[in-house]
């Protein structure tokens, strides 16, 4: 392994990887991406794949139509050997309650003025383009056809194989257990394969970033809350978009191969890292998904798995540099990792290199929790 | 086995596929199930996990007890969303 790097990036899902690879497109030279398993072992490899631009702030939505820019072009941009299978079949947010109602509509009026395609829509419209839904409760709903779904494991892919055609190294099956500082600066990452020094270190461990930095001492308010999925056998292609349900606060999507992937995590869970399955999670999914889809009756699940949400305070991103650590930086998408991966990676690679970013992202500084300056996004599932 | 044998049937996947994304250095069967889709299908992985197994065996000289499995997840057997709420099929 590397006994010294320009910049070591810890973790190795679409957020890491796609830092790597911009970190290199920058021009450093000795780039190594530490990943405690295999690449998309976390929370990249687990989450439902959407990718949308109907947030209800400025911030999110301006990340997310980054993301949109770069998911477009991916395969050239990365000159990938595949397919990241990146598809804009669309978001569909349904809410059951006036106060829901309510907040699409403030929503929309930020997404007019950012040039974010989303429309208001009728039951009937809802009941056009998904015919299979149950409106009966429906009180408002929209939809934006620029929204939709990738692979995450062939955008992870894409991302590291292009990294790797830039030397940037990867180290899987490499645990990090410290970090050294001198003089408020981070000077190495202690792994269990030996140590790299280095002037730069990026956190970008999804579910265990608060880990790493209380290695340094550094509080980050970021937890890993759980949420669950359940995948389908392969069905007959019946709906495009992903439905989004703001009263059973669940994700559900057909994708490609006909499976419908569906879940939702419970806020009042306790935090921490749980992998684990539970039969409540399925009961409660059942009524959830029948009431939405009551075709779905006879659609059998073959698989269940669990992976986490980071939640920030707002359920906004923590990016960039840390007040007080010198080389050490943040990325964390919170809940929204894999569709911001393409900004995120873009964003914190310039703030490394010292580089003015194509958004301001100052007000993403972890020291926004110190201050009490949050900013709150309201439409979260 | 000729090179066209398919090792995962619900996914459609050869042997000469699989081989190919170990040669391309996809390691692991978690790494080459994440890009093929090998075991993801409806049946799970009950047919190809020995066949994928062994080719890993063989391609790194190591015994196949000693590789990593994939983890075994629930239902054990497919569930309907309809069985889980206790609604009966004609209802």
């Amino acid at each position: 392994m590397n006994k010294s790097a320009d910049a070591v990036v810890i973790g190795g899902g679409s957020i890491g990887c796609a830092i790597a690879y911009n970190l290199a497109k920058l021009g450093f030279k000795d780039v190594v991406v530490l990943e405690k398993g295999y690449i998309c072992r976390g929370s990249t490899g687990r989450c439902a794949a959407g990718i949308r631009q109907q947030w209800g702030t400025e911030m999110n939505c301006l990340l997310s139509r980054l993301s949109i820019r770069h998911f477009e072009v991916m395969n050239e941009m990365l000159e990938y050997n595949g397919d990241v299978e990146f598809k804009q079949n669309g978001y569909l947010m349904v809410t059951y309650s006036e106060d829901e109602a309510e907040m699409l509509k403030n929503n929309l009026v930020l997404h007019k003025k950012l040039g974010i395609p989303v429309q208001f829509l009728t039951v009937e419209d809802v009941r056009e383009i998904v015919p299979a839904l149950n409106t009966e409760r429906v009180i408002a709903s929209t939809i934006c056809m620029e929204d939709g779904q990738a692979n995450p494991f062939k955008v992870t892919d894409a991302y590291m194989q292009a990294a790797k055609a830039s030397g940037v190294q990867f180290h899987t099956y490499t645990e990090v257990t410290g970090l050294k500082m001198k003089d408020n600066r981070i000077t190495t990452v202690v792994t269990d394969r030996g140590e790299i020094s280095t002037p730069n270190v990026v956190n970008a461990a999804g579910p265990y970033a608060k880990f790493i930095s209380r290695m340094i001492g550094h509080d980050l308010p970021v937890e890993p809350e759980r949420h669950q999925i359940v995948v389908t056998e392969p069905l007959e292609p019946f709906f495009q978009p992903l439905v989004m349900n703001f009263h059973h606060s669940t994700y559900c999507q057909q994708v490609a191969n006909g499976s419908v992937l569906t879940g939702y995590g419970d806020p009042k869970e306790s935090k921490g890292v749980n992998y684990s399955c539970s039969w409540k999670f399925l009961k409660e999914l059942a009524d959830k998904v029948l009431d939405q889809f009551p075709v779905m009756r006879n659609a059998n699940i073959i698989r269940h798995w669990a992976g986490h949400y980071g939640i920030s305070p707002d359920g906004q991103p923590v990016l960039g540099k840390v007040p007080g650590v010198e080389g050490y930086f943040l990325a964390q998408g919170c809940g929204k990792g894999f569709m911001l991966s393409p900004a995120i990676g873009e964003l914190v690679a310039q703030c490394v290199a010292g580089k003015e970013t194509t958004i301001p992202i100052d007000i993403l500084s972890v020291e926004r929790f110190e201050k009490g300056e949050l900013i709150v996004e309201p439409a979260v599932v | 086995m000729s090179d066209k044998t398919i090792i995962c049937r619900c996914e459609d996947l050869t042997i000469e596929e699989i081989r190919a994304w170990i040669d391309a250095g996809y390691g692991s069967f978690e790494e080459i199930k994440r890009m093929s889709r090998i075991g993801m299908g409806a049946c799970q992985g009950r047919t190809c996990r020995q066949h994928l197994l062994r080719e890993l065996a063989w391609a790194s000289g190591q015994s196949p007890a000693d590789l990593e499995l994939p983890t075994f997840r629930p239902p054990i057997k497919q569930i309907s969303f309809g069985a889980i709420k206790g609604v009966k099929e004609d209802e």
